[in-house]
């Protein structure tokens, strides 16, 4: 029984850990910036792609193959470095003011240049490169056997859940970030300078979306169309979790996560619909989400 | 005279402040009551519950022989209480004159998807609102635009258009100068009688009470605390201290 | 005889002799018209302030619901096929709109994309119905009981699509200037003011979801028979994007605003395949930034410039 249920779980929630950063990006921007980037999904693919690039280089360069973790994260770091700012301060920060239809259409139009872009730098091939993943091997517990690489995968997701919640509730600009979410108007007044706080949590989500692609790649590799589909995923996830909810998005990955690799074991059909009808389930029960609260309109 | 709303034992409360504490309270049919009192004092509260706005945590609001209590605003709204609101609620990209031809086929009928809302019938019927507000010249006015005063005159019209039985009128002149207020409330007056509504507003302004009121009812925290004809409750020792002395 | 009337004329004059100057058009405009209903669809929504990143579904719902009438009901009539799976994807929007018009903003984005998601990946899955992933062939429909060859069809079904384009046109825009219709484009402007007229809310937009799945729903059965054959990707989130584009870059205060942004797109995008097919994605994401930006009212906003018409405070904003 054991021997079915552990890999299953482990399963799951590496795959919910990939899930959990791209979702946990969307969910700070949205929560920060008050906007839903449809943009989002393509940001994590660049990242699978930037990584599967540094990665192939530095086996074909001889370089030693360690390597390849560090490149992992610094892709990431690079891919956020580069958009992050240049997308808040561009496109996104001009629909501060917009209705959600501008800012839905604003970061659609984004997420089909994006889309383009990729295709042209990185032409349409799919890319794999698992050297992280095979370096790290397998252990053997209690007749189990484990990939590294997915227990990593847990690992991370935590830390970066941790530090999350440290950054925001012990950090100065953690605590700016809080004062912002919770009344924009008055941090506004009090000074807080609100500009740089929306590049500062747009970069952040930029990286988180990132990271999950570049962590993905040695898994699953990287192929034309995985924006996409992430996008809606990370969708599910956030909505799940409740917009704006860092821990709702780590409870509603682990969930979303679960239903797949469940359908996936008992109703092989069912694989891609399950994050969806989870989705609806939780949505038509509570409309904002696990952890969400919806505004009340005033008279 | 036929009692027309009556609220008995009306609570509500909001995080421990009680906003209504045992409100009773009876309009009677062709009144126009007037509800002062201090900010804070519940006042809007009242209009709310009255409206299906907010729930009462107990107590009961009658129309007539039927409980309205926690109806929806819509279900109350066609059993004929229609409502201005202290901050004018219109369609703003809508001209003045289709928001009250809207108001108009809500009443009539909204169920139409083929025949246009703009039919001689309904300009017809809105233009004579309009007019007896004094707002024909800004029919053809996209709501929004309008100037605040004016606002608020379009959104008492388009709450006429309802043909309502009882019209809850919000701070008809706040946001009015000092000057405009008499004639506006004048206009309203004419407009009122003309139509036969009977009408509760809340009021600020003791002058305007005093002089437009058939009765005036006090309200302090939650209750009502002096009920009578606008002179002799004026004159009452604890309203002057409440109310006079507040403002 | 207004300005506006005499360039619409001029624009539906356009349509009947376009294919006969230029016959290779005559497919890209009826998937244009095709599209450009759903469009319509998606722009009613718009009006209420509700975006829909959904609505591929309807049109998916359409399409598969002409493929199934084509293939396994015997129903080969092209009026017939039309009429019926506009009727499907209508009751299909009217019970998921039960559930979703109580939501609003990004809510109400999202739970579109949810459903059009489930029901894209149950397409997708289930093989031995739909097809999965190949998809269903529709057949060349008959006219009245005759039989005629795709070229012979395709003219027809060009002429009948725009025939529909005008009359659906009538009744949209009859619509719109209707109690109801108004009443949809104040639950835009001022719910709380619609609650206390004493109009339900849910009511009105529950009308106007409907109308609009029926639009989307008649493109895809126009699409289906005119491409013969219809996939999963139909209803895929992205699609539903692009209908969304596709109404704002056309513009949404008049009828005619998303079928132009639809005809736009889908011209400029077939004589840009040879040279730019690798970008067009790009091309298109920046015009619609362009068009944010620059021409918030769309390319209906160019043809109210050139009737001179001027006042554009009454019209419907995003």
């Amino acid at each position: 029984m054991l021997q079915t249920i552990i890999p299953l779980l482990v399963d799951a929630l590496a795959n919910a850990a990939l899930i959990f950063f791209v979702a946990v990006g969307l969910t700070l921007v949205f929560s920060v910036l008050r906007i839903l980037n449809v943009a989002h999904g393509s940001l994590y693919s660049i990242g699978a792609y930037v990584a599967a690039s540094v990665g192939l280089w530095i086996v074909a360069a001889g370089l030693p193959e360690w390597l390849t973790f560090p490149a992992l994260l610094l892709s990431a770091a690079f891919v956020a470095l580069l958009f992050g700012p240049l997308i808040e301060k561009t496109l996104v920060r001009w629909t501060y003011d917009k209705s959600e239809a501008v800012q839905v259409l604003v970061t659609f139009g984004l997420f089909l240049i994006l889309e383009d872009l990729q295709r042209m730098v990185f032409g349409v091939q799919s890319v794999y490169q698992d050297t992280p993943m095979s370096l790290l091997g397998i252990s053997q517990i209690g007749g189990i056997v484990y990939l590294n690489y997915q227990l990593l995968l847990i690992a991370l997701a935590i830390v970066v859940l941790i530090a999350l919640k440290v950054f925001i509730a012990y950090s100065r600009t953690g605590k700016l970030l809080a004062a912002v979410v919770a009344d924009r108007e008055v941090s506004q007044a009090m000074g807080i300078d609100t500009g740089k706080m929306f590049v500062i949590a747009f970069t952040i989500g930029v990286f988180l979306a990132a990271l999950g692609g570049a962590l993905a790649t040695p898994t699953s590799g990287v192929s034309p169309g995985l924006g996409a589909e992430t996008m809606v995923l990370a969708f599910a996830v956030a909505a799940v979790g409740g917009l704006g909810q860092v821990e709702g998005a780590a409870l509603a990955s682990i969930i979303v996560a679960m239903a797949k690799v469940l359908a996936i074991y008992f109703a092989p059909a069912l694989d891609a619909v399950a994050p969806y009808l989870v989705m609806l389930v939780v949505l038509i029960v509570r409309p904002y989400g696990l952890f969400g609260s919806g505004a009340t309109r005033r008279i | 005279m036929k009692p027309l709303l009556k609220a008995e034992g009306l609570e509500v409360s909001f995080g421990g402040v009680k906003a209504a504490d045992g409100v009773n309270l009876t309009i009677h049919e062709g009144e126009f009551v007037a509800i002062i009192g201090p900010n804070g004092s519940g006042k809007t509260t009242f209009l709310n519950l009255c409206t299906g706005y907010l729930r009462p945590s107990s107590g009961t609001v009658w129309l007539e022989d039927r409980k309205i209590t926690a109806m929806a605003p819509r279900l109350i709204a066609r059993k004929g209480i229609a409502r201005a609101f202290q901050i004018p609620q219109l369609f703003t990209d809508h001209t003045v004159i289709e928001n009250v031809m809207l108001a108009l086929a809500a009443h009539r009928n909204i169920w139409e998807a083929l025949t246009p809302l703009n039919r001689p019938a309904y300009v017809e019927e809105a233009m004579e609102l309009l007019e007896l507000l004094g707002l024909e010249e800004h029919a053809k006015t996209i709501a929004g635009t309008l100037p605040e005063g004016l606002r608020k005159l379009a959104d008492v019209t388009v709450a006429m258009a309802l043909r309502p039985r009882l019209l809850l009128l919000d701070e008809p002149t706040s946001g009015v100068s000092a000057l405009e207020r008499f004639p506006l409330m004048d206009t309203l007056m004419k407009a009122m009688r003309a139509q036969n509504i009977t009408a509760l507003f809340v009021e600020h302004d003791m002058e305007i009470v005093e002089k437009y009121a058939d009765r005036v009812v006090v309200w302090d925290s939650g209750q009502v605390m002096a009920e009578g004809r606008p002179d002799t409750v004026m004159k009452d020792p604890r309203v002057l201290k409440s109310v006079v002395g507040a403002l | 005889m207004t300005r506006f009337h005499i360039i619409l004329a001029t624009g539906l004059v356009a349509m009947v002799l376009a294919p006969l100057v230029f016959p290779s058009i005559q497919f890209v405009l009826t998937i244009a018209m095709a599209k450009g209903f759903a469009a319509l669809g998606v722009a009613l929504l718009l009006r209420a302030g509700l975006i829909s990143l959904g609505h591929a579904m309807f049109f998916a719902a359409g399409a598969y619901g002409a493929a199934f009438l084509a293939t396994r009901l015997g129903v080969t009539d092209i009026l017939l096929i039309l009429l019926l799976s506009t009727v499907l994807a209508t009751v299909v929007g009217l019970i998921v709109g039960m559930f979703l018009v109580r939501y609003r903003a990004i809510f109400f984005a999202m739970l579109n994309l949810a459903v059009s998601m489930v029901a894209y990946s149950l397409v997708s899955k289930f093989y031995g119905i739909t097809g999965g992933t190949d998809g269903i062939g529709v057949p060349v429909p008959t006219v009245f009981g005759a039989v005629l060859d795709k070229a012979a069809f395709d003219n027809l079904l060009y002429y009948l699509a725009l025939v529909l384009v005008v009359v659906v046109g009538v009744f949209v825009h009859r619509y719109l200037h209707s109690p109801l219709g108004h009443a949809l484009s104040a639950v835009h402007t001022n719910e709380v003011r619609l609650e206390y007229l004493g109009v339900s809310a849910w009511s009105a937009l529950l009308v106007g979801y409907g109308i609009s799945a029926a639009l989307a729903g008649l493109g895809g059965a126009i699409a289906a028979t005119s491409i013969g054959h219809v996939l999963p990707e139909y209803a895929f989130w992205t699609e539903s994007g692009h209908f969304v584009l596709t109404a704002v870059l056309g513009g949404i205060a008049g009828i005619a605003g998303p079928l132009l942004g639809s005809i736009f797109l889908e011209v400029v995008h077939t004589a840009a395949v040879g040279y730019f097919a690798e970008a067009w994605n790009m091309i298109v994401g920046i015009t619609l930034l362009v068009v944010i930006f620059f021409l918030p009212r769309g390319l209906f906003g160019l043809v109210e410039k050139l009737s001179g018409i001027k006042d554009h405070q009454g019209e419907p904003k995003l």
